[in-house]
């Protein structure tokens, strides 16, 4: 029976962990609400993996890690565009330029960083193709799985949780006028800094997350921590549907509205 | 024959049911199984898993639903089905299980981004030993100071119909400042 199904029902966690006590080969394709992640195994250990259309090549990499320049990175797509990971490797080895314990160790943090961002997804479909063995021109990684699981279902907890504080991020921010509350007092960190200069009765948190290229996890921790040190509070963006919703009355006329919640509260009192 | 319809929500076992059967004219419309986790069962043998539902017949022409939504989250698909049309909404919430708050805190967030109605929060069983003071209960639900939070005792019609009208005169506020 292939492995398939549906991430509401099994999360990426108890995926990693299949494939783990399997020993799985073969690669898991996660098919997100906005992207497809692509993650190989050998033998139930992390070989490689990729996430939508993001560069992923060894020298983007390097380059995200601050292990190359943008000069030389810029050089080396001109001159090595050709090249596989595995050439580009060794070339950057013979050069001097980097190890081959930083090479792996950045694609380590690279791979399980995607892993990590799985972890946020809680919609989208997944299936593990056997026969697909991770591409024969990058350089692939053996990674025990197990430090990943744990992390994942730490996080899985802390979803859990931040999701119950924060269901919805169509609903909008605003700062809190309780006295003594100022936003200038408090040490915040820059991604904080970043998502407090969104904040407005106009914009919901989804569209902060979105300006701020924040994952849904990630802006749920921010928002949660300015809730709990009382800098903010949650509101219904203005500018959307603001009025009463017409549909909750039986009646469309204003007056007649307001007749009937007079007649309602008459009967009530009555009671 | 027009209707109107008001959701009772909260955690599991907050007395939606009872808050209910306070005021219904009808013997209310329970869908209550019995509860198989061992720890909920120590709090209550029932629990309701699809609505409850109550009515008051205003008049010849009029009538009031009250819906109360099931309280354990496993049910959650039904709150969005029940707000649909809702004149407002009232979160009950057990003043003496200050560890069902945050989950009252979430359930409340829900409902208000379901739709733009008014609601109350109504602090059930204030009438026990160890109810939290509302003030207490204001702060651990964070509810800005323009919440009605209301002390409620859900057996006790009196104090049910306070927490009704106060919602309905939310309703008329709203209406009145052009919501």
């Amino acid at each position: 029976m292939a492995l398939r199904g549906n991430l509401r029902d099994f999360t990426i966690t108890q995926l990693l962990n299949l494939i783990n006590l399997a020993q799985k080969t073969g690669t898991l394709i996660v098919e997100g609400p906005n992207e497809t992640a692509q993650v190989a195994f050998r033998e139930g250990k992390l070989s490689y993996a990729r996430i939508g259309h993001e560069e992923n090549g060894l020298a983007s990499v390097l380059h995200r890690a601050n292990k190359l320049s943008a000069t030389q990175y810029r050089a080396l797509q001109g001159r090595a565009g050709k090249m596989t990971d595995k050439e580009l490797g060794l070339l950057l080895i013979n050069a001097g330029y980097i190890t081959q314990d930083d090479i792996l160790m950045n694609l380590q943090l690279y791979f399980t960083d995607i892993i990590r961002r799985l972890f946020t997804w809680v919609e989208g479909f997944f299936r593990f193709e056997n026969e697909m063995l991770p591409p024969d021109d990058r350089i692939n990684i053996r990674l025990d799985l197990e430090n990943l699981i744990i992390e994942g279902s730490r996080q899985l907890r802390e979803w859990e949780r931040l999701q119950d504080e924060i269901p919805s991020l169509d609903m909008a921010l605003k700062f809190t006028d309780r006295p003594g509350a100022n936003i200038r007092n408090v040490n915040l960190s820059v991604e904080e800094w970043r998502v407090v200069s969104f904040i407005n009765p106009k914009n919901s948190i989804h569209q902060i997350a979105s300006a701020t290229k924040l994952n849904d996890l990630d802006i749920r921790r921010i928002v949660y921590g300015l809730l709990q040190a009382g800098l903010v509070e949650i509101i219904r963006p203005e500018g959307g549907s603001s009025a009463l919703p017409t549909r909750m009355f039986p009646v469309e006329d204003r007056e007649e509205q307001k007749s009937l919640v007079n007649r309602l509260i008459g009967r009530i009192r009555s009671l | 024959m027009q209707t109107v319809k008001m959701v009772v929500t909260g955690p599991f076992s907050a007395g939606k049911t009872q808050f209910i059967q306070s005021v219904s004219e009808i013997e209310v419309v329970a869908t209550e199984k019995p509860i198989s986790s061992t720890a909920e069962r120590s709090v209550k043998e029932a629990t309701t898993v699809a609505m409850d539902f109550g009515r008051i017949t205003v008049d010849d022409d009029l009538v009031l639903y009250l819906f109360g939504t099931p309280g354990q989250k496993r049910f959650d698909f039904m709150w969005e089905i029940l707000s649909e049309g809702m004149l407002g909404f009232i979160v009950m919430v057990d003043s003496t299980r200050p560890e069902t708050f945050r989950e009252a805190r979430s359930i409340l967030e829900t409902f208000r981004a379901y739709a733009p109605t008014p609601y109350v929060v109504a602090a059930n069983k204030q009438d026990m030993k160890y109810a939290w003071e509302m003030e207490d209960m204001r702060h651990a639900l964070r509810l800005d100071s323009k919440v009605k939070l209301l002390p409620c005792v859900a057996t006790d019609r009196k104090t049910v119909k306070t927490v009704l009208l106060e919602l309905l005169y939310s309703i008329l506020d709203e209406m009145e400042s052009g919501g």
